[in-house]
């Protein structure tokens, strides 16, 4: 499957399950909710220009958003990692090597302590973000913080469950033809 | 000039990074105010569309809840049926003038139009409800919308077919409600904690207030007829610094699985809000 259409899929994919699946799960606390769609903007490949990942963050994030309703408020997170995310990958991996020979970020291409902190960090600001826009109106810091540590939290959890079910296979780029 | 376009090129991605992050933010301070009829029509048919595949799906798994909901809503109306009730003197004979009652539309004060739940949120600061009626069926923004069991919420976006309604359960939502027991009428929002229970302000400590006490919609809240089940008292709250009341209400709509739903037209509203638009205002 080319790279294309391996995202074009994943679009659709993760937009569906957080929309139809997660978003459905009742609340078990106010504090918790489970996110799992910045995912998308976390596996999307190495060599996309750094413009290229920022307008798919943003069509990304403005699609999810009709569906859930709240037009702009999941977008400006998802941009904002997308901007972050080439820095963070510039201090996290050997370039030259990995960079070359693997499509995306994964478990294979950067191990696992490079991938879990550049996960950790992403889903951390992502949600902080998320949060901080969604109480700007509300403002109260206990809420804020509880918010954020929980949701990061189970949003960790359900990241690794991903990447335990579907492992991916880190492919080497010159491989594919 | 040169080095304007230079330092631009230089620092493109980041320039990108605000002109997105602005568009974003632009997008969501204008949705509450100013989002405006096209791009709101093809937005909402899209994913109205999705969503009502979607609720196919689910509806069959809510089939049981659905129909108990319903059930019980019938059993209530027959209620309410002249059968149901003796009248203390049988002699006499309660005719009703049908076409008083229909044709000039003067009486009736209120219309009905149910309407199918094909999106539904509990779980976030601000829930949204999108129902399959449109303007095409008659719906116009501020509609009240009330299910089986209680109110649901109040139309504000309508596309061709479907509508989308703020939910009990927003922030911004807030509803005039009074205590069956002694009619005092305070205000209902939603502080956006648990989607069970919604809060009632400005009950003077006057009234007498026990747990377990209905609250309905009162006669000011335009949008919905008066004597609609809000909910039921759970905890009583006073507020040490002022002489109300804070009620917690367990709302009566089981938000969860709501299925159907009914519009409520208030026929005659629009000529009360433009008599309430006359009013001289003090200078």
């Amino acid at each position: 499957m080319s790279s294309l259409l391996k995202n074009i899929f994943r679009f659709i994919l993760f937009i569906v399950v957080q929309v139809y699946i997660l978003n459905k799960v009742p609340p078990v606390h106010q504090f918790v909710k489970p996110y799992i769609y910045f995912l998308f903007i976390l596996w999307l490949p190495f060599n996309m220009n750094r413009a290229g990942q920022m307008f798919v963050a943003f069509i990304f994030g403005l699609t999810f958003d009709y569906f859930s309703g709240t037009p702009g408020l999941h977008t400006m997170p998802c941009v904002f990692i997308a901007y972050l995310r080439p820095f963070l990958l510039n201090l996290l991996i050997p370039q030259e090597t990995t960079q070359l020979s693997f499509a995306e970020p994964s478990v294979k291409s950067m191990g696992w302590a490079s991938y879990g902190t550049y996960v950790l960090i992403l889903t951390f600001l992502h949600i902080a973000l998320l949060v901080f826009i969604e109480w700007m109106e509300f403002g109260d810091f206990v809420f804020f913080i509880g918010k954020v540590t929980a949701t990061t939290a189970l949003s960790l959890i359900l990241i690794f469950i991903a990447e335990m079910l579907f492992p991916r296979q880190g492919k080497h780029r010159t491989n594919v033809a | 000039m040169r080095n304007i376009i230079a330092f631009i090129r230089q620092f493109f991605n980041f320039f990108l990074f605000l002109v997105l992050m602005g568009i974003s933010l632009g997008i969501l301070i204008n949705y509450n105010q100013t989002y405006q009829a096209v791009f709101s029509n093809i937005a909402n048919e899209a994913t109205g569309k999705v969503g009502a595949q979607y609720n196919s799906v689910e509806y069959y798994f809510r089939l049981k809840k659905t129909n108990e909901a319903l059930v019980a809503e019938n059993a209530e109306l027959r209620g309410l049926l002249k059968q149901s009730f003796e009248g203390p003197d049988t002699s006499s004979v309660i005719k009703i003038d049908s076409l008083l009652k229909d044709t000039l539309g003067r009486v009736r004060k209120f219309q009905f139009l149910s309407a199918k739940v094909v999106n539904n949120d509990i779980s976030d600061q601000n829930n949204y409800i999108t129902l399959y009626r449109g303007s095409k069926q008659g719906v116009t923004t501020d509609m009240g919308v009330i299910g089986p069991q209680g109110i649901v919420g109040r139309v504000i976006l309508v596309s061709n077919n479907y509508c989308r309604v703020m939910s009990l359960l927003n922030r911004n939502t807030k509803v005039s409600a009074m205590t069956k027991n002694g009619f005092y009428t305070g205000l209902a929002d939603w502080d956006g904690k648990d989607p069970r229970y919604i809060t009632l302000h400005n009950i003077p400590k006057s009234a007498k207030v026990k747990i377990g006490d209905s609250i309905l919609t009162s006669n000011l809240s335009g949008s919905f007829p008066p004597g609609i089940m809000v909910g039921t008292v759970a905890a009583i709250q006073g507020d040490p610094g002022s002489g109300f009341y804070e009620l917690k209400i367990k709302t009566s709509t089981d938000f969860y699985s709501l299925q159907y739903a009914y519009l409520v037209d208030n026929v005659i509203w629009a000529e009360q809000k433009q008599l309430e638009a006359k009013t001289p205002k003090e200078k």
